[in-house]
């Protein structure tokens, strides 16, 4: 033991060549992530076709955002996906984990409860794009199967053109989506649940809390990091959708669904505004960039509190 | 009483969830004469294998399939690889920087496509990558693999002391150390991370469409999601090419279960 000691000593020393190992995966970062998010930044001060040489053009691509409306709009459109994808599947997430956890799992043991979760979850796996072509197909106007149920239920008079109507296509998107991300808070906040002291809510039954009571009082406070956690990733993943919106509904009707990561998309590859795409791009990085920002600090000063 | 009522609104709950995987189910299984006569909501009155060849022959299916599974394995395996390497030096080496090296590999992970979407597809064609699927995994290959280190550092920070110097005391080196130590013993996390990297890469869309444009190399999701975009489908092939993209992710859903609950938890609160 006496002999060994120094010589730990020594090799932590001469223990310089960690960085080496970092070496591989820092040179494919920078080869596939920082030296192209620089190249876009640099693009979106230019205006570039694609082909030929772009030509500098400052901040004009910029100041054009300010002033078009599809952009505003597609931003406009994001924030009701942040409902669908983050608020609302918070919420709802909350009292179905509570409900699953504290009525189903008590009464009807883990296995009940392990298999419902797991049924909400389902749409989690699907791959994002195959979720819009199955609703794709269920929302069709014609022989859609939303549309042939409610005929079948003899309230054809509810049937729409739901992808196809401007005035419901985004609620249509939005509908879709939260059914692909219930299932995400779900399984989150049953995991926080194992974790909250039972005493609690013993303590609270006690007192005479109902369960609503306790789901205020108890759960929700004793579940916060979780909350936070679940929805700060909700609304990132929100402001990213691409997917569905190609497949289901390409941006349209007349751009009722359009959304920054979609537009910018139209301007790289159909509009052969790569400059002016680079620059929606941006300011959508710049938005969660400051989101992910905040959510680190969050969780820093959480685990010193 | 009551107790059954919240427990049967659950088992409702899951029904609604559930009933687009049984519309498709059914239909995917429907002749087109009868779909065209019955529409989507009947129960098939055989089982019908012709819509699912129309669209696995139109789509070469099984080549995407191959294309998937060469892609999402290549990835896994890499990105795990490096993850483990980063975290090594981060989560054990603790080496200076390391907070900041750290927060640009969460930043790396979090920057949406869209900002690298050009620049890879322009590099892509510069180095004469555009269009393999060797472009893919090396895209993805970084992006999953910076994940990994920012989850794997936090975890190699906690990794028991008295098992490095009990290494160390015994002679082996710092590759000695990563191998036969620190690999061995987060072999339940470095599966859970090669999981989701499988599955996460599976369900890819934006980048591997836009760094494959020819139907030979695409994905699944991609060549799937191309033929729906294009609108020109009739409903059978649309619930048929539906079933064709659902089927893969309940087979890993029902095989990696267990890794999945894991992971969901370690992810989102570590």
């Amino acid at each position: 033991m006496t002999s060994a000691a120094p010589r730990v000593r020594r090799r932590r020393g001469s223990g310089g060549t960690y960085p080496l190992f970092l070496v591989p995966g820092a040179l494919l970062l920078l080869a596939v992530i920082l030296v192209p998010f620089g190249m876009n930044i640099g693009t979106s001060f230019t205006s570039w076709s694609g082909v030929g040489d772009p030509t500098w053009i400052g901040l004009d691509n910029y100041g054009k955002l300010l002033g078009d409306s599809t952009f505003w709009q597609s931003f406009r459109n994001n924030a009701a996906l942040v409902v669908a994808m983050a608020i609302v599947p918070t919420a709802l997430g909350l009292m179905i984990a509570a409900g699953l956890h504290d009525h189903v799992g008590r009464n009807f043991g883990p296995r009940p409860a392990a298999i419902l979760r797991a049924c909400v979850y389902l749409p989690q796996v699907l791959p994002i794009a195959v979720a819009g072509i199955v609703w794709g197909w269920l929302l069709a106007p014609q022989g859609g199967a939303v549309n042939e149920l409610l005929g079948a239920l003899g309230a054809e008079s509810l049937a729409r053109n739901w992808l196809g109507d401007p005035d419901l296509a985004l609620w249509s998107v939005m509908a879709v989506l939260l059914w692909v991300q219930i299932g995400y808070p779900v399984v989150v906040f049953m995991a926080g649940m194992g974790r909250v002291d039972p005493s609690l809510h013993e303590a609270a039954q006690l007192d005479g809390a109902s369960w609503w009571g306790r789901f205020r009082h108890v759960t929700v406070p004793q579940l916060r990091p979780e909350v936070f956690v679940v929805l700060l990733t909700c609304t990132i993943a929100s402001l990213k959708v691409f997917a569905p919106v190609y497949v289901l509904t390409r941006g349209g009707p007349g751009g009722a669904t359009n959304v920054p990561a979609y537009y910018s998309f139209q301007n790289f590859f159909e509009k052969a505004k790569v400059g002016y795409g680079s620059a929606i791009a941006t300011v959508l990085t710049l938005l969660i960039v400051v989101l992910t920002a905040l959510f680190l600090r969050a969780q820093n000063k959480g685990e010193d509190g | 009483m009551r107790r059954h009522a919240v427990l049967w609104s659950f088992v409702a709950l899951a029904l609604v969830v559930l009933a687009p995987f049984g519309v498709v189910l059914v239909n995917g299984f429907k002749s087109p004469e009868q779909y065209s006569t019955d529409g989507p909501i009947s129960l098939p009155d055989r089982v019908s294998l012709d819509g699912i060849t129309a669209v696995w022959e139109r789509v070469d299916y099984g080549e995407k399939l191959l294309n998937s599974l060469l892609i999402s394995s290549s990835v896994a395996v890499l990105a795990v690889v490096l993850a483990v390497l980063n975290a090594y030096a981060l989560g054990i080496g603790r080496i200076k920087g390391r907070t900041w090296v750290l927060v640009l590999f969460l930043a790396a992970n979090t920057l949406p496509q869209e900002a690298l979407a050009y620049p890879l597809y322009f590099l892509a064609n510069e180095t004469g990558l555009y269009d393999t699927r060797l472009s893919v995994i090396i895209v993805f290959t970084a992006i999953q693999s910076a994940f990994g280190t920012y989850l794997l550092a936090s975890t190699f920070s906690g990794f028991p002391r008295e098992l490095l110097d009990a290494a160390v005391v015994d002679g082996a080196g710092k590759w000695q150390t990563l191998l036969r130590v620190v690999v061995p013993v987060s072999r339940p996390t470095l599966g859970v991370l090669f999981v989701f990297f499988f599955i996460w890469t599976w369900n890819e869309f934006f980048l591997p469409m836009v760094l494959l444009i020819s139907n030979g190399n695409q994905t699944v999701p991609v060549s799937l999601g191309v033929l729906q975009g294009q609108q020109m489908m009739d409903a059978t092939a649309s619930s048929a090419s539906a079933l064709l993209g659902v089927v893969p992710a309940i087979a890993f859903f029902l095989l990696f279960q267990r890794a999945l609950a894991r992971g969901i938890t370690a992810g989102a609160i570590k």
